[in-house]
């Protein structure tokens, strides 16, 4: 039977959340380093991000998803202290973290870890999940899986296009499309407001006159064997369709950018506990589940919309895996009760008011950590209230971008002022509205160039 | 063109019942044919079947329905386990909630004994909800019949044709019959593409289409009733809520919207039962869910809509007198099944046996073959395989060692066997291997299956469809639109 | 460099899309012939107002067809950004290319797209297919 080998930091996933990971673990002194990857080759969905706008906060430049992926992949190649399964699926994860995974060549692969960051990313939501009524013709796809095709396999999957769900890729696809010649008929969105990023709005669909519309929906997808058309129809504000407002739209394929879920399958085998919210684990400042020892990071813990938050969230989940790792190396039993110590003792956060959710969901009392957190609705201005104490005012905030605020020692103290002694106490993250507040700051006007 | 086989039975329609016949004919020492017009087996009325295997209490005693029924139940077990189909014997519960319905469910209950249905039970209100601490609180009786259980219809119906194919039988997808002459001592059947096939026995098992089939053989029938039924597929991370498949008392046209935890480990609900004049929408509605759902909600309240991952629907084929049918013309030569609606499935290898006794009597040869194999070699399903089956399957065939669908774990040696087992199409390889029914429905593996079928097929991924006809999934190689003059110019 | 009659005394809103916080910016035609931008967080939203007022440009990623590469398409970027006109014509030019495997990241797939002086290159490594016996 398969030898189970050994591991300081196990990962589950060479996307940029592995990536990230791998690099922060051998810094942080891990001697062994284990990356486990299902693809044949490192970067995950970055390879087929092949549009720029990524890495501005962490390179200040606009780098394509390749050439993000390309700022770290050298590095975790020639590192032997980081060894790399590629064509490797992970099959289980216990709650032990002994890992099991299949390689063609080395057939069943048993992994024991130390320390584990999950890093498996996430997958696209469907249509089924949306029970759109219709026939179920071939045209239909997500937007994800219409990159691949388009920039990867090197096939366009339709002609004319109609994209469901205003959602970062499926405005990125929209673009992509049109460039490659085919027709993008329409954007449609449930919410009042886009979903994705304005500046995708702007260069994806109104440089390219790609109508959005909004408060709409697909109400029937038409089409025997090949999608024909499909019919949107406007929705109130439960968004139900509004009776006599559908419209029909010719088109032979129908993309879905509905959302993103984090792909937490091997997190459920492992009876890692997760928040409803985001999909993915609960955890700690140090990105630490539930369950001492296993990490999670990027994608698969929740939906970013910037990779940079991505690998900056796996440097944390790297390097505190070593520090588990190493911690772990000397004395088992005694690290054991230290980590029901350490976790009996943290707050617990829950999103309140106007907040859909706050990560990370723990925070061991005084931890100088950044909270990143998305609210409910489009807001003009709100002042972040954490259990009373304020923490920061912010302008024009909308649900498709993750907000970050620094937790500084000063509002530990006014915490402490408030609620005496933290251990183990649940506190709110709340977004009060300000409507007091003058809603534009005065324009900084600048004079243009002389002709 | 050399000369032309001569068949001694010639099965029309490869659904769950065209191929029990065909591989109950399989084991005698007989010419067959079975001629499909869908590009796969079972695509028709099978694929969006229920997969319930049912007890026979909802039967009228005396009926074909009740006899076949309870005689296929009984059955049930050893074919499953001969073709290597999933089948579950998870129990069926009829629930009431009201005092009236309670007495609907003691007659099921009386019915069930006329028809010999064994085990039967009637549980109160406590002992249902021990079963099934989901079901809702009002629920005050149950009936429930262990030996009912659920199956894959559309993996039976497969199995079944692959070892009638094993034991020298013959199977033609994608061939419609256009026309059926008898002349002399023969049936002359004129398929679409122009061809002929001879044989001297015909079974019409068309099912939606068999009033149509029995026409051209100079049938005066009633026409089938087309009967539309949306379904709903859950998560698998929902399925603990149910185990026994979850029935209301029925109305006068269906056995109601159940809760049914599938063969395949996820629940489903449905169907609705929809009268129409047409035999192939299988549109989904909005309407269709809501009904559904209001409904089964009524009886497991935590049933969530959030968790559905897929929605189909398919067409029965309504029977006019309530029963099944079995019609036969051409002095017992030519036997028509008509209205094989539900207990259909679990009646199938019943139906079989009963049509093998029609055709005797018409004359029919019945000498066994002496190598008649009734195993169906077994398909490797490797995330059901113990750790140490899968290192030796990878090491026989590294392809099992990469997973091409993540959510239900199907490798591309499973998918390279369904492509040699005879899938044609990405939902051929979906409905053999479960490859893409998970739930993120396709969106990783697509590509990788549009790959793998080219590639074992050796064709382009062009021409790939996803059931066959115009159904193709690319329309263009990439760069194609740029050159040959942009569309929106 | 002058301003476009269109936008000459009309106010124009547009989203800047040099960064993710994708600021409102508002940018005024005066009567003299000078802009007046308003809603930047940064210089470079003031700059990109007036570009996309006097020149808009556009940085253009697409792929080009890789010969015995182990994939077959290329992913490029423009090095630098391309006027907004020259899209179409750059995709057209692009799909006519087809380039051998290797290639590195950063490589010059094309030189002087249309005229422009800017480069298109590699955005990923691309490996050539080993030959299988």
């Amino acid at each position: 039977m398969t030898k189970t080998r050994q591991t300081d930091v196990a990962i589950i996933g060479g996307g940029p959340a592995g990536l990230a990971a791998a690099i922060a673990a051998r810094k942080a002194g891990a001697k062994h380093v284990t990356i486990l990857e299902r693809s044949h080759e490192l970067g995950g969905i970055l390879q087929q991000c092949i549009h720029n706008g990524f890495g501005l906060h962490r390179f200040q430049e606009e780098l394509t998803g390749p050439e993000y992926a390309y700022r770290f992949i050298p590095e975790v190649q020639k590192d032997p202290g980081i060894e790399l399964y590629l064509n490797t699926m992970v099959l289980d994860l216990s709650s032990q973290q002994e890992i099991t995974a299949i390689h063609p060549d080395f057939g069943l692969v048993k992994l024991q870890a130390r320390a584990t960051v999950l890093a498996m990313g996430c997958r696209e939501r469907t249509r089924g999940a949306l029970s759109i009524p219709g026939t179920r013709p071939a045209g239909v796809f997500t937007a994800g899986t219409a990159q691949r095709f388009v920039n990867i396999d090197g096939y366009m999957p339709g002609k004319k296009v109609v994209i469901l769900g205003s959602g970062d890729i499926g405005l990125i696809m929209a673009r992509r499309f049109t460039l490659e010649g085919a027709k993008v008929e329409a954007v449609v969105e449930i919410m009042p407001y886009p979903a994705g990023l304005a500046r995708n709005i702007a260069q994806c669909l109104e440089d390219f006159d790609i109508p959005l519309y909004l408060s709409s929906t697909v109400t029937t997808i038409h089409g025997k064997d090949r999608v024909e058309g499909v019919t949107i129809s406007q929705v109130d504000d439960k968004w139900q369709p509004i009776p006599g407002t559908g419209r029909y739209i010719s088109c032979d394929t129908l993309l879905l950018s509905v959302g993103l879920i984090p792909e937490n399958e091997l997190s459920q085998a492992a009876n890692i506990p997760l928040d409803a919210k985001t999909g993915g684990a609960i955890v700690d400042e140090n990105r630490e589940t539930l369950i001492p020892g296993i990490f999670a990071c990027g994608n698969v813990l929740h939906v970013h919309d910037l990779v940079d938050y991505v690998s900056e969230e796996a440097e944390i989940a790297g390097e505190a895996a070593t520090r588990y790792a190493l911690s772990k190396a000397d004395a088992d039993a005694k690290a054991n009760e230290r980590d029901k110590g350490r976790k009996a003792q943290q707050v617990v956060i829950k999103p309140g008011e106007n907040v859909r959710y706050v990560l990370p969901q723990r925070l061991t009392p005084g931890a100088e950590a950044d909270l990143f957190l998305r609210v409910t609705q489009p807001m003009e201005a709100i002042t972040l209230y954490l259990d009373g104490v304020m923490l920061a005012r912010k302008r024009q905030v909308r649900p498709s971008e993750m907000l970050k605020i620094r937790l500084r020692p000063n509002h530990w103290e006014n915490l402490r002022q408030n609620r005496g002694d933290l251990d183990g106490k649940e506190i709110s993250l709340t977004a009060a509205l300000q409507p007091t507040q003058p809603t534009r700051l005065e324009p900084e006007t600048v004079r243009g160039a002389r002709p | 063109m050399g000369t032309k086989t001569h068949y001694d039975v010639i099965i029309i329609g490869g659904g769950v019942v065209g191929t029990a016949i065909l591989r109950a004919l399989s084991r005698l020492q007989l010419k067959i044919a079975l001629l499909e017009k869908q590009v796969e087996i079972g695509w028709g009325t099978t694929k969006a079947n229920s997969g319930i295997v049912h007890a026979g209490f909802h039967s009228t005693p005396g009926t074909w329905k009740a006899k076949l029924c309870v005689r296929g139940n009984a059955m049930f077990e050893q074919l499953s386990d001969e073709l290597d189909v999933p089948f579950w014997q998870n129990g069926l519960m009829m629930v009431a909630r009201t005092k009236e319905e309670e007495e609907t469910l003691r007659h099921y209950y009386q019915q069930g004994l006329e028809n010999k249905v064994t085990g039967m039970e009637m549980l109160d209100a406590e002992a249902t909800h021990r079963l099934e601490p989901n079901l809702a609180p009002e629920i005050s009786l149950a009936l429930r019949a262990p030996s009912g259980g659920v199956v894959a219809p559309f993996e039976l119906a497969m199995a079944q044709a692959e070892n009638a194919t094993a034991n020298g039988a013959q199977v033609q997808t994608g061939l419609r019959v256009e026309d059926i002459s008898h002349t002399g001592d023969e049936f002359v059947i004129t398929t679409d593409d122009g061809n002929t096939w001879t044989s001297t026995y015909l079974v019409n098992s068309a099912g939606l289409f068999a009033d149509e089939i029995a026409k051209i053989c100079g049938l005066e029938i009633e026409p089938i009733i087309p009967r539309k039924g949306e379904e709903y597929l859950f998560d698998q991370s929902v399925s603990d809520l149910i185990t026994h498949t979850i029935f209301p008392v029925p109305t006068p046209k269906s056995k109601g919207i159940l809760v049914i935890p599938t063969a395949e480990g996820n629940l489903m609900i449905g169907p609705t039962a929809l009268e129409l004049p047409y035999k192939d929408d299988v549109t989904t509605t909005a309407e269709g869910l809501d009904e559904i759902f209001s409904f089964t909600q009524k009886l497991v309240p935590r049933l969530n809509r959030r968790d559905i991952i897929a929605s189909f629907a398919g067409v029965r084929a309504g029977s006019p007198t309530g029963d099944f049918i079995f019609d036969s013309s051409h002095s017992g030569k030519a036997i028509h099944l008509r209205g094989i609606e539900s207990p259909g499935l679990t009646a199938a290898p019943a139906i079989a046996e009963h049509v093998l006794k029609m055709l005797a009597k018409a004359g029919l040869p019945q000498k066994e073959k002496p190598d008649f194999n009734p195993r169906r070699p077994k398909v490797i399903r490797f995330k059901e395989l113990s750790d140490a089956e899968k290192e030796q399957v990878i090491r026989e065939n590294p392809l099992y060692a990469h997973v091409v669908c993540r959510c239900e774990t199907i490798t591309e040696g499973e998918i390279v066997d369904a492509i040699q087992r005879g899938a044609r199409t990405v939902d051929g390889v979906k409905f053999r291997t479960r490859a893409g029914m998970g739930r993120c429905q396709g969106g990783f593996c697509t590509p990788h299956i549009v790959r793998i079928l080219a590639r074992e097929l050796g064709v382009t991924p062009l021409e790939i469809t996803k059931r066959g006809n115009d159904s193709q999934l690319l329309v263009a190689e990439a760069k194609e639109f740029l050159k040959g003059g942009k569309l929106h110019d | 460099m002058t301003i476009d009659g269109k936008t000459k005394g009309n106010n124009r809103k547009m989203t800047c899309i040099t960064c993710p916080t994708g600021c409102q910016l508002e940018v005024r035609g005066g009567a003299d012939g000078e802009l007046e931008i308003t809603g930047f967080q940064c210089r470079r939203g003031e700059e990109y107002a007036r570009n996309e007022v006097l020149n808009p440009k556009r940085v253009l990623t697409t792929t080009v067809k890789v010969r015995n590469g182990v994939l077959p398409l290329l992913p490029v970027r423009t090095a630098k950004a391309i006027p907004k006109g020259l899209l179409e014509r750059s995709m057209d030019t692009l799909a006519d290319l087809e380039i051998q495997a290797p290639v590195r990241t950063g490589d010059v797939i094309l030189a002087n797209l249309l005229d422009t002086g800017i480069d298109v290159i590699a955005s990923r490594d691309m490996e050539k297919v080993s030959n299988v016996g």
